[in-house]
């Protein structure tokens, strides 16, 4: 067979091939949603979203978990979107000269990639221990605030670089000061960007269960936590929790749980896409 | 006759590039002066130098004086935002903020902390009247400002320009991103603005620079080459030079 | 003002140093913790101890089980992932119509959204089952159920990052390429993978990171029981979910068996911090070509 052919049978070959992982990669997403629904759907009902656990899984609801879940969302953002706007501002528009920032930015890097169940040590020792926060929502909150930290300072960033330059120079033009440039231009021109990224951010927040398993929150909470010292457990470790029981029925009451717990996640990363794209359309500067 | 705006010997270093060299001028007061030459000869960088616009570039470096109104404006303790209130500018393509005329006019005074009602609606008025645009916006202020077509938009930035009151105008190629007639509205403004200001305006067309300007500046890789009352510099140059620039030969 | 504006810009900069806070904290918690482990545990019997039994009567603290479990998935999880991620890569950007391209690609990130606990679900109760259909000798809890929904749930980074860097490669490589007659095969593999090498081997390095550091996925469908084995069929346990084990559990703090999580942590920590600054300076020597 000459050369030609048999490069175009690779080819062919390929694009095929090319197309079955996609395919592949795409319909376990599907699979996978699916599967979860169909044992989980049927389970889910007013009584399972508004009662405690318990050891008989018919009685058992995600109470606690949920309201967990909506404290810890609160405080965490709460704590983490303060001090990555304001890091991401300083790095961005101050930053750029001096050797604190470089140093500044080498070291977010690096604290983005560390293992999130690191960041439950940090949490544990630091805010657990020392600071006497114990297994509470606070030390929880503080713990995921750190942890989500690096990705808030980097999409407020690129949010802010976005904004174009001729818009700081009108300002600047007029006579105003840097700080008065940055919170009446730039930061409500870059605040589409920003905001897209805080909600990205916090359902990652959300979906997290190891560092606040290692925090110290518990996997059986019988209890709703009425205030952030007060001990609690989240959707995932709630989830965690019934997955780890080898009765069906707890396998029916994660699915439920998971259930829930995709919809809040599926809902604020839809919210911020839709954020984002109506941003995008926004600037034609 | 006192001059409003004096430049003594200045001297412009980016790092190790020498783009300004040794330029000085006198300018009258309620004057038009055109800077006029090549892309890329320091007409654009001279006319930053005189609201310290440059400043924040890395590697500027100035050495001379800047004077308006007898005081050099890169002494040390002169502050750089009074300054701007002063000596106001318009670039080349429109950027208005993304706000609503109103806002985009009052922004301003709202930065110097004036937020009264009274003051600021009055100033609005004034202003866009000044720019030729009041007719045109009045009846919706709270429209946003990117919603004017492009000529529109550069009346708004010298409204907001103006809204600070100031005595020295500079402007940056403004007519260069505009239509024919959005141009000729343009230079009209100029012409009525002077009876109150000082204007300068860099341009790279120099039968704008002939219609609108009473002296024109010729620059050429950094230096003031000829400087003189525009019927003169268009009708009888002394330098070769010039005279090539300005039938074409080389530009 | 000009007082004001120095405030302003100290308290933002304070704000931004409170990831150094975060850094010394986790330096501070890890080396003090192991130093009072490695106080009575030594390095050598840590490194070197075939068992890892902290929990039981009979102590043994070799970290090499530990180490085993979690290269095992991990090497599971890229085996899947990079194949599949680098293809999904260079079909969307070599073969795959634009619009395709800009509707797959968020698509493929929705897996990367999905939160971990999800996924150990799935492995536990539709990949095992699935398995053990084809290898009965399959053990309720393995490494490779585990490893497998892991690979699936790195492929977005894989794909995502690698296909950014064979999108910046320039379109004039691209056309020398086909302007000799090459198929698009031919030019993805000979010219364009070369060329994006340095950000697809960073994807890559992002990609096995991702797979050491991961705990749920492990904890539920991997068992939790420490195994110095390269048998993908059994159960193992990894650095992290020991981790989550001992916090699970009553352990008692300032023993030692509370140290050995931090000791396992510390562990991990020197893992991954290589493996990232190693991707780093990858993309900062090689990533500038195509600026």
């Amino acid at each position: 067979m000459s050369e030609v052919n048999w490069n175009r049978i690779k080819d062919r070959s390929f694009k095929y091939f090319g197309i079955g992982c996609t395919v592949f990669g795409l319909s376990v997403l599907v699979v996978f949603l699916l599967s979860i629904i169909i044992q989980g759907v049927a389970r889910i009902d007013w009584d399972f979203i508004t009662s405690m656990p318990s050891r008989f899984a018919e009685k058992a609801g995600i109470l606690p978990a949920l309201i967990g879940t909506l404290w810890i969302l609160v405080l965490t953002a709460a704590i983490s979107i303060p001090i990555g706007v304001a890091s991401g501002v300083y790095l961005e528009e101050y930053g750029k000269k001096n050797r604190f920032a470089k140093f500044l930015e080498i070291n977010i890097a690096n604290l983005a990639g560390v293992p999130s169940i690191i960041y439950g040590l940090l949490g544990l020792e630091i805010f657990g221990r020392i600071m006497a926060m114990g297994g509470s929502i606070l030390a929880g909150s503080c713990t995921l605030a750190l942890l989500i930290l690096p990705v808030v300072i980097v999409s407020t960033r690129e949010a802010i670089k976005a904004v174009p330059d001729t818009l700081r120079q009108a300002s600047y033009g007029l006579g105003a000061s840097k700080w008065q440039t940055l919170s009446r231009q730039v930061i409500p021109a870059s605040a589409g960007g920003i905001v897209t990224g805080i909600i990205l951010a916090i359902s990652r927040a959300i979906g997290e269960t190891a560092p606040l398993i290692v925090v110290g929150a518990l996997v059986f909470v019988p209890f709703v936590p009425s205030g952030p010292m007060d001990q609690f457990t989240v959707l995932p470790i709630q989830i965690f929790n019934w997955v780890s029981r080898p009765e069906k029925e707890f396998g029916v009451n994660a699915a439920a749980a998971i259930i829930i717990l995709l919809l809040v996640t599926f809902v604020m990363n839809g919210i911020a896409l839709y954020l984002r794209n109506r941003w995008q359309k926004k600037i034609k500067w | 006759m006192s001059y409003k705006l004096e430049a003594e010997n200045i001297n412009v270093h980016y790092g190790s590039n020498h783009v300004i060299k040794n330029v000085s001028m006198k300018l009258q007061p309620n004057t038009v002066t055109a800077f006029i030459g090549p892309s890329g000869c320091g007409k654009s960088t001279f006319l930053r130098c005189l609201n310290r616009m440059n400043d924040y570039i890395d590697l500027f470096h100035l050495d001379g004086k800047i004077k308006v109104d007898g005081k050099n404006i890169y002494d040390k303790k002169v502050r750089v935002e009074e300054l701007r209130k002063q000596i106001g500018m318009v670039f080349q393509k429109p950027n208005p903020f993304p706000k609503s005329i109103y806002e985009n006019v009052v922004y301003g005074l709202r930065i110097q902390g004036i937020n009264k009602k009274s003051i600021l609606d009055e100033t609005v008025e004034r202003s866009l009247q000044q720019a030729a645009l009041w007719e045109e916006v009045k009846d919706d202020l709270k429209k946003s400002a990117l919603q004017l077509s492009g000529g529109q938009q550069q009346r708004l930035c010298i409204a907001r320009t103006l809204a600070t009151n100031p005595t020295v105008l500079l402007m940056d190629e403004p007519a260069s991103a505009l239509d024919p007639i959005s141009t000729s509205k343009v230079e009209e403004l100029i012409h009525d603005l002077k009876k109150d200001l000082t204007i300068i305006i860099v341009t790279h067309n120099m039968q704008q620079a002939a219609r609108v300007s009473d002296t024109t500046a010729f620059f050429y890789l950094g230096d003031l080459v000829e400087m003189d009352a525009t019927k003169v510099m268009f009708t009888n140059p002394r330098e070769t030079q010039t005279q090539n620039y300005i039938t074409g030969r080389f530009g | 003002m000009r007082r004001k504006e120095k405030f302003i810009e100290a308290l933002l900069a304070l704000c931004a140093g409170i990831s150094v806070f975060t850094t010394v904290g986790i330096l501070y918690v890890l080396v003090s913790e192991s130093y009072g482990f490695f106080a009575t545990v030594p390095l050598s019997e840590f490194l070197t101890d075939d068992q890892w039994t902290p929990l039981f009567a009979d102590q043994h603290f070799g970290v090499m089980p530990l180490v085993a479990g979690t290269l095992l998935t991990t090497v599971i999880a890229i085996a899947l992932a990079l194949p599949v991620g680098l293809t999904i890569a260079i079909y969307l950007n070599e073969y795959a119509h634009p619009k395709l391209r800009k509707s797959v690609k968020p698509a493929l990130e929705v897996l990367a959204a999905i939160p971990t606990v999800v996924y150990g679900y799935f492995a536990l109760t539709v990949v095992t089952p699935f398995l053990q259909q084809i290898f009965p000798e399959l053990a309720g809890f393995s490494a490779l159920s585990a490893g497998l929904v892991m690979g699936v749930m790195i492929i977005p980074i894989i794909s995502s990052l690698s296909e950014d860097a064979l999108f910046a490669v320039p379109k004039s490589l691209r056309e020398a390429s086909y302007g000799m007659g090459a198929t698009p095969f031919q030019t993805s593999f000979k010219v364009l993978v070369p060329a994006a090498s340095s950000g697809i081997i960073v994807s890559v390095i992002l990609a096995i990171s991702r797979a050491v550091g991961e705990t749920m996925i492990v904890a539920i469908a991997a068992g939790q029981q420490p195994n110095l084995t390269a048998n993908p069929f059994v159960p193992i346990e990894t650095i992290t979910t020991y981790i989550v084990q001992v916090s699970t559990g009553d352990v008692e703090r300032g023993s030692l068996e509370y140290k050995t999580i931090f000791a396992a942590g510390i562990t991990l920590f020197i893992f991954t911090f290589i493996l990232n600054n190693i991707s780093f300076w990858i993309k900062k020597k090689f990533l500038q070509k195509y600026e």
